[in-house]
């Protein structure tokens, strides 16, 4: 199976495998007892959109030289990774219930020496997208027409390397390059706006030379127009700022920082079920 | 002594060559590509060269993303930079991962000199040796730099090689080959064995000139395989000489000193004397004069070689 962006997506589809996804997250984490409720929620719509609507990808070739290139700088949402590239069949379902055991093909960041599908180790916060450029000059060296996507934590991006990668991407006009940011608000200690000040966050990717977009980042065709709108614009990469909730689809867990690194106990986890289910 | 050739320039050139012989070759650095002699593969390959400004942690990263689109990236700044700034993002994005990256660092040591301790990297060694997947090389000379270069092209995997800022004499015959987890044996003898690596390998050749004066045979290493360590010829050595001084321009922790106390401790105790910088930052002044302050010159070695043997004798 090679996905397409040619095909014109179902958005009701789509809705459909987030819920799944989410399902899938919730109970990884409650099984795993441990890892990052809050932003793998609010990161799940984007991956869905990106993997199943937007990306050139072979599950059953996870090395195709041409595929579409996705790093998730973020690594804290490997749980909404993992979900997303099991259900597009990169390896069974059932290795999700192994995440952050020992010997489990899915560390607790994303590793790419143990997962296939996932490009890159990240986790230490900040190096993805100088990576992703990284890979984005080396797609213009070979002419492919490779595509590199790279999704950003908003808590994440007060790393100094962030910045660094913005200035050179904006320099070598990587416009096979899209970035996006899951602006939920939150971080580990509290909100953005509390811990460090980000805004105007959109006018400093401007600044930096960056097309910059702002969509809501649970609406599919609102991302799905963005993603597509980046993948024209030449000259200059693109940065959708995807406003979020963190801990999206769980009511217990919407835009509470308690749940940034808590995973959800039994309670909470039928809890999230019942509300999931329900949809 | 026969001719100098700089471990920074050889490797500009060999780059080059490089460069034109494999078009997967890529090269970044950090806006010091007039120091690092990355220069002339800019001038040549301009498609094929970043330089990412001074932003040594985006050249890492960046470097690690080409690796994963299929060049043979080589990254050079100063070492102090590559190594102490970038440090995190060669675990995680480099060693971690296991990107065929080249790293080749110039001005690692003291012999940097005039640009003071800021800028003198003597702890390089120590950073790149405790990461897994990480193969450490300090050329010796000019042909021995050009080999390296070489062989890291051809490996995969990550690797860095540290160059200096001065030139050295040459040792190695121009068509030298070189082999990994292999030291050499300069000079044979069998009183105290000498290890060395890049300048200060000559500086162990030189000690044993001094050395054989008073009747001391020296035996001479080029450990420039600091990593994977030719712990086998360490051994040989000890067994062989009872006896070992290293020297090195870097802290006397961390590098090739505590590389062969590793393993003199778990395979074949014998008296070893460390040549190095003893608990201190580097400081501005001429090469020449730093190498006698610090202790690093083949006096300093001569006489750490009478300590390791007096102790063997005292035993």
């Amino acid at each position: 199976m090679v996905k397409k962006s040619k095909e014109i997506p179902d958005i009701s589809r789509l809705r459909e495998t987030a819920r799944q996804v989410r399902l899938d997250i919730v109970e990884m984490l409650h099984r795993a007892n441990s890892g990052h409720t809050g932003g793998s929620l609010s990161a799940t719509d984007i991956l869905v959109a990106l993997f199943f609507a937007q990306m050139r990808l072979n599950p059953q070739d996870p090395c195709w030289p041409v595929r579409d290139r996705f790093v998730l700088s973020k690594g804290h949402a490997a749980p909404a990774l993992y979900a997303v590239l099991s259900r597009l069949g990169f390896f069974p379902r059932e290795e999700l219930f192994t995440l952050r055991q020992f010997g489990s093909s899915l560390q607790g960041h994303p590793d790419s020496s143990c997962t296939p599908g996932v490009e890159v180790p990240t986790g230490s916060l900040g190096q993805g997208l100088s990576i992703a450029n990284g890979m984005a000059l080396a797609a213009r060296l070979n002419g492919n027409g490779v595509r590199v996507y790279a999704l950003l934590g908003d808590g994440e991006i007060q790393e100094g390397q962030i910045w660094e990668a913005a200035m050179s991407a904006a320099h070598y006009h990587l416009d096979n390059l899209t970035a996006i940011l899951d602006r939920n608000r939150l971080q580990i200690d509290g909100h953005t706006a509390e811990v460090m000040s980000l805004e105007p966050v959109a006018q400093k990717w401007e600044a930096f030379g960056w097309h910059t977009l702002e969509v809501n980042g649970h609406d599919f065709p609102e991302l799905l127009d963005a993603l597509k709108d980046a993948e024209k614009f030449k000259g200059r990469p693109t940065m959708i700022i995807a406003h979020t909730v963190k801990g999206k689809g769980v009511s217990i867990f919407e835009n509470q920082v308690k749940y940034h690194g808590v995973a959800p106990n039994k309670e909470e986890y039928e809890q999230a079920l019942k509300e999931l289910q329900a949809d | 002594m026969s001719a100098k050739e700089s471990t920074r320039v050889e490797y500009g050139k060999a780059l080059l060559q490089l460069g034109e012989e494999n078009e997967d070759i890529v090269a970044l650095d950090a806006d010091l590509s007039g120091s690092t002699q990355t220069k002339h593969f800019a001038k040549a390959f301009p498609d094929r060269f970043f330089n990412m400004g001074v932003a040594e942690q985006d050249m890492v990263g960046t470097a690690a993303g080409l690796a994963l689109g299929g060049k043979i990236p080589f990254a050079s700044t100063f070492a102090m930079f590559a190594t102490g700034r970038a440090w995190e993002q060669i675990r995680q994005s480099i060693a971690y991962a296991k990107l065929n990256v080249k790293i080749v660092a110039s001005h690692g040591g003291i012999s940097v000199g005039e640009d003071g301790g800021s800028h003198q990297a003597v702890e390089d060694l120590a950073l790149m040796r405790i990461l897994p997947n990480m193969v450490v090389l300090v050329p010796a000379d000019g042909p021995e730099t050009r080999a390296m270069v070489r062989w890291a092209a051809d490996y995969q995997g990550p690797v860095y090689i540290r160059t200096g800022r001065t030139a050295f004499p040459v040792i190695f015959p121009e068509h030298h080959r070189f082999e990994l987890g292999r030291g050499q044996i300069l000079r044979e003898g069998k009183d105290v064995t000498l290890a060395g690596i890049g300048l200060l390998v000559h500086h162990c050749l030189a000690a044993a000139d001094l050395l054989a004066q008073e009747g001391v045979s020296a035996r001479v290493l080029n450990l420039s395989c600091l990593k994977p360590l030719d712990w086998q010829l360490v051994v040989d050595s000890a067994r062989r000489t009872g006896a070992l001084v290293t020297a090195e321009e870097h802290m006397a922790t961390g590098g090739l000193g505590s590389a062969v106390s590793e393993v003199l401790a778990e395979h074949y105790p014998v008296p070893l004397q460390r040549v190095g910088l003893r608990d201190i930052f580097g400081t501005s002044g001429q090469a020449e004069l730093l190498l006698k302050h610090y202790g690093l010159m083949p006096d300093d070695i001569k006489r750490a070689a009478h300590k390791a043997m007096a102790r063997k004798d005292s035993r």
